[in-house]
């Protein structure tokens, strides 16, 4: 066996490694001086990077440069959208009070959502999914026409974190368009898999992050149109349209514009290359572990399925165990979610999709990104066998089935 | 300890005894993985005071620590074993009119049964804990449990009920140290919670009141408190309130017509009664126990100490095991306050040959 990897990493959906260039670039800019809001010319400086990695990161996005709002990642960009649509277009019509979201969007999604419904008085309609993840246009529709006048805002993911599935964002823009209705998707997984482009997508407001993507933790932006005007979250010093005050961070938007700039390059290239990988990867877990269930969409594609997901059912398995299993054996994957106290819970994404419980407890999230080789592929299928062995073995002592 | 490394899974509450415990398995070359129990299904955020425990914070705690020792960590949900067994038992056992003892049946139910059976089947030889007692392995082969060096800390008593299957897969490294010496190892090794407060009472009741938590969840059952006449002498909102030898609490009218305190006695759950009386009808020295549990197979007949409640005294008392399922313990002197379904764990000097659930008790005729 040749070239080994110490650690097999297949969780680049909850981080992928920094591109070399974008952790250049982050240490020379934390060396530079100079508050990009100050007017002398150290600041100057600072603004100038800022701004030129803006108007990069707009253009490999497909948007204009002031629709760009850095900030601190996808969570705080989500809550920015969804809260700071619905106060707005509430100031502005206070019969809308209505959130069209879908069942399986990510937590900073899914809970400013909800919190709006507890705080804010906002009324909730979830658009269901069906088997493979996507959610069905036509209850989004009935949603929607029911009483477009009072609906604030409409959001769906472009592509759920934990099956992949690719959402027909196309569909959701053109049926809330039809009444003026703004709509926002979290692009946060999407970014990098496949082509996003802002102003074809007809959306109002988009969600990237940096770390995604081969840039710093702690950096995102709401791509978000001129026309809408969403009430800050934070208040402050009147940075980044007056929407999200703080001071810019220099260092982390200019490695963050290196990194979705070298993404976007190489996406097509990239994309194949892991798509081929993943085959690998299902096909051996199939072989190896013959009852094995691939969830999400089969197909591949902008259309159907981020090129580096594969999502797993392991029957008569506990997902918490095989992790523990796994990452005892140097392969590092993902349950799904866990919650504050680091306990394992049922995915509310399956659970979505018609899964029952056992069966959402029994499955692995793998994710593939742009370092990951046929070794790290190679490492899983060879220890897997014994690991699934384990794990319906101890499944079996707690009465799961 | 055995010389042989072994795969251990650590029990790590967050709490210091848990942690050094690790520590010492790790030291003693075994390979060592921490594992905090879910235990509750709603972790509350942070640890009032020196109760309760699972909170967000508490696993926080037993994460730290395992970084500290270089050790994996993971969180095991135990928390649907944990309502089922643990829980429903002290309810059911209060509902029944008996006193039961939930960190006994933790140990038995979950820490050295749902746990080890899953750390078993993972490929893990052992589980450790930060129990203090001891463990040795006698002439004959058996693996022997002892009462800790530090007395006051010994916890053999919630132990009582560990089988030699079980024990065999037990590891309780902090048997032969003193609860000083453990704070001041946790210190020397840097970890974090070296100055942590012990945690008291009962984890899954937050704030310690344990009357309050069962009527808010068994709803009010009002019955009389009589003496022992059968005289009514109050009223009460639930029989679950109440424990044999309790004194405070009764809210009794009337005082005693010898002006002195009284005592439940007894507590009938079908009707609700609660009997009261002087401290001298609480004595007893005959117990009915049920559902005996062996550290190595039933023991003659004889001569040994019994402890009947955690942190209680020791009593000489003549146990006979009558069959498999009933053990009379006879205390040579009477004791009072003594509950039904309390454990009576039988020693032989420091070892701990078994335990028994007490069913009934009595005083001997002839006294």
């Amino acid at each position: 066996m040749t070239d080994q990897p110490a650690v097999a990493y297949l969780d680049h959906a909850a981080t992928t490694p920094m591109w070399p260039e974008a952790i250049d670039v982050m240490t020379t800019e934390l060396a530079r001086l100079g508050n990009a809001s100050s007017l002398h010319t150290s600041g100057r400086a600072a603004r100038r990077v800022v701004e030129e990695s803006r108007e990069l990161i707009a253009e490999r996005l497909g948007a204009r440069p002031s629709e760009v709002v850095f900030c601190s990642g996808g969570t705080e960009a989500n809550n920015l959208a969804i809260k700071g649509l619905y106060w707005s277009r509430q100031a502005l019509d206070p019969s809308r009070r209505r959130v069209v979201f879908s069942s399986i969007e990510h937590h900073a999604l899914l809970d400013p959502v909800t919190w709006l419904a507890k705080h804010e008085g906002a009324e909730v309609a979830m658009t269901p999914v069906d088997r493979t993840g996507r959610i069905e246009v036509e209850a989004l529709r009935s949603a929607v026409e029911s009483d477009p006048s009072t609906v604030a805002a409409v959001t769906t993911m472009w592509a759920n974190n934990e099956m992949g599935t690719i959402q027909p964002i196309d569909e959701v823009v053109r049926i809330a368009r039809e009444h003026g209705i703004p709509v926002h998707s979290d692009a946060v997984q999407a970014a990098g898999y496949v082509p996003l482009d802002f102003a074809a997508s007809q959306l109002d407001a988009m969600t990237v992050t940096a770390h995604k993507l081969g840039g710093p933790v702690g950096v995102g932006a709401l791509v978000i149109k001129r026309e809408h005007d969403p009430v800050a979250l934070l208040h402050g010093g009147g940075q980044e349209r007056d929407i999200r005050s703080g001071t810019i961070g220099v260092a982390l938007i200019a490695s963050f514009a290196t990194a979705l700039d070298l993404t976007v390059q190489r996406q097509a290239e990239t994309s194949a290359r892991i798509e081929r990988l993943r085959t690998r990867l299902v096909d051996g877990v199939r072989r190896v572990v013959p009852d094995a269930v691939v969830n999400g969409d089969p197909a591949s594609g902008p259309t159907h399925r981020l090129p580096n997901i594969a999502h797993v059912t392991f029957p008569g398995c506990e997902g918490d165990a095989m992790l523990m299993l796994l990452d005892a054996q140097g392969v590092e994957c993902s349950t799904g979610s866990a919650c504050a106290a680091g306990v394992p819970q049922p995915s509310h994404v399956l659970l979505a999709m018609g899964f029952d419980e056992t069966a959402a407890r029994g499955s692995l999230r793998f994710s593939l990104g742009h370092t990951s080789t046929e070794a790290d592929v190679d490492r899983l299928i060879e220890v897997l066998p014994a690991v699934h062995e384990r794990a319906r073995k101890a499944a079996g002592v707690r009465g799961v089935s | 300890m055995t010389a042989r490394p072994l795969r251990v899974v650590a029990a790590m509450s967050g709490g210091v005894d848990s942690a050094v415990a690790a520590a010492r398995a790790v030291d003693a070359g075994h390979d060592v993985t921490g594992v905090h129990l879910a235990l509750s299904r709603n972790p509350r955020s942070y640890r009032s005071g020196a109760r309760g425990c699972c909170s967000i914070e508490d696993s926080n705690d037993a994460r730290r620590a395992a970084d500290t020792l270089g050790i994996p960590f993971y969180v095991w949900d135990m928390s649907e074993e944990f309502a089922d067994t643990v829980v429903d038992d002290f309810v059911a056992e209060y509902t029944a009119g008996r006193t039961p003892n939930p960190c006994l049946r933790c140990n038995e139910k979950i820490k050295f049964a749902a746990v080890l059976d899953r750390a078993l089947a993972l490929g893990f030889d052992a589980v450790a804990t930060g129990h203090y007692a001891r463990l040795e392995t006698g002439a004959d082969g058996f693996v022997q449990m002892h009462r800790a060096e530090d007395h006051g800390k010994d916890q053999s008593y919630v132990l009582g009920v560990l089988t030699q299957q079980q024990l065999s897969h037990s590891l309780f490294p902090l048997g032969d140290t003193t609860k000083d010496v453990v704070r001041a190892e946790a210190e020397h090794r840097g970890l974090q919670v070296a100055r942590k407060p012990d945690s008291h009472d009962i984890c899954f009741i937050a704030d310690g009141d344990n009357a309050g938590w069962l009527t808010e969840k068994l709803g009010p059952k009002p019955g009389p408190i009589v003496d022992e006449s059968g005289e009514v002498l109050g009223a009460h909102e639930g029989a679950y309130a109440f424990t044999i030898g309790q004194r405070r609490g009764l809210r009794l009218g009337v005082p005693a017509p010898d002006g002195k305190p009284r005592f439940v006695l007894d507590i009938e759950p079908v009707s609700g009664t609660v009997t009261v009386g002087p401290r001298e009808s609480l004595t007893v020295d005959v117990l009915d126990c049920v559902k005996p549990l062996w550290c190595a197979g039933p023991p003659a007949d004889g001569e040994y100490t019994v402890q009947l409640r955690a942190h209680g005294d020791e009593h000489a008392a003549r146990v006979e095991v009558a069959d498999d399922e009933t053990v009379r313990v006879e205390l040579i002197d009477p004791a009072a306050g003594i509950a039904p379904g309390q454990a009576c764990v039988i020693y032989d000097g420091t070892r701990v040959v078994g335990s028994a659930t007490i069913d009934r008790t009595s005083r001997l005729a002839r006294r």
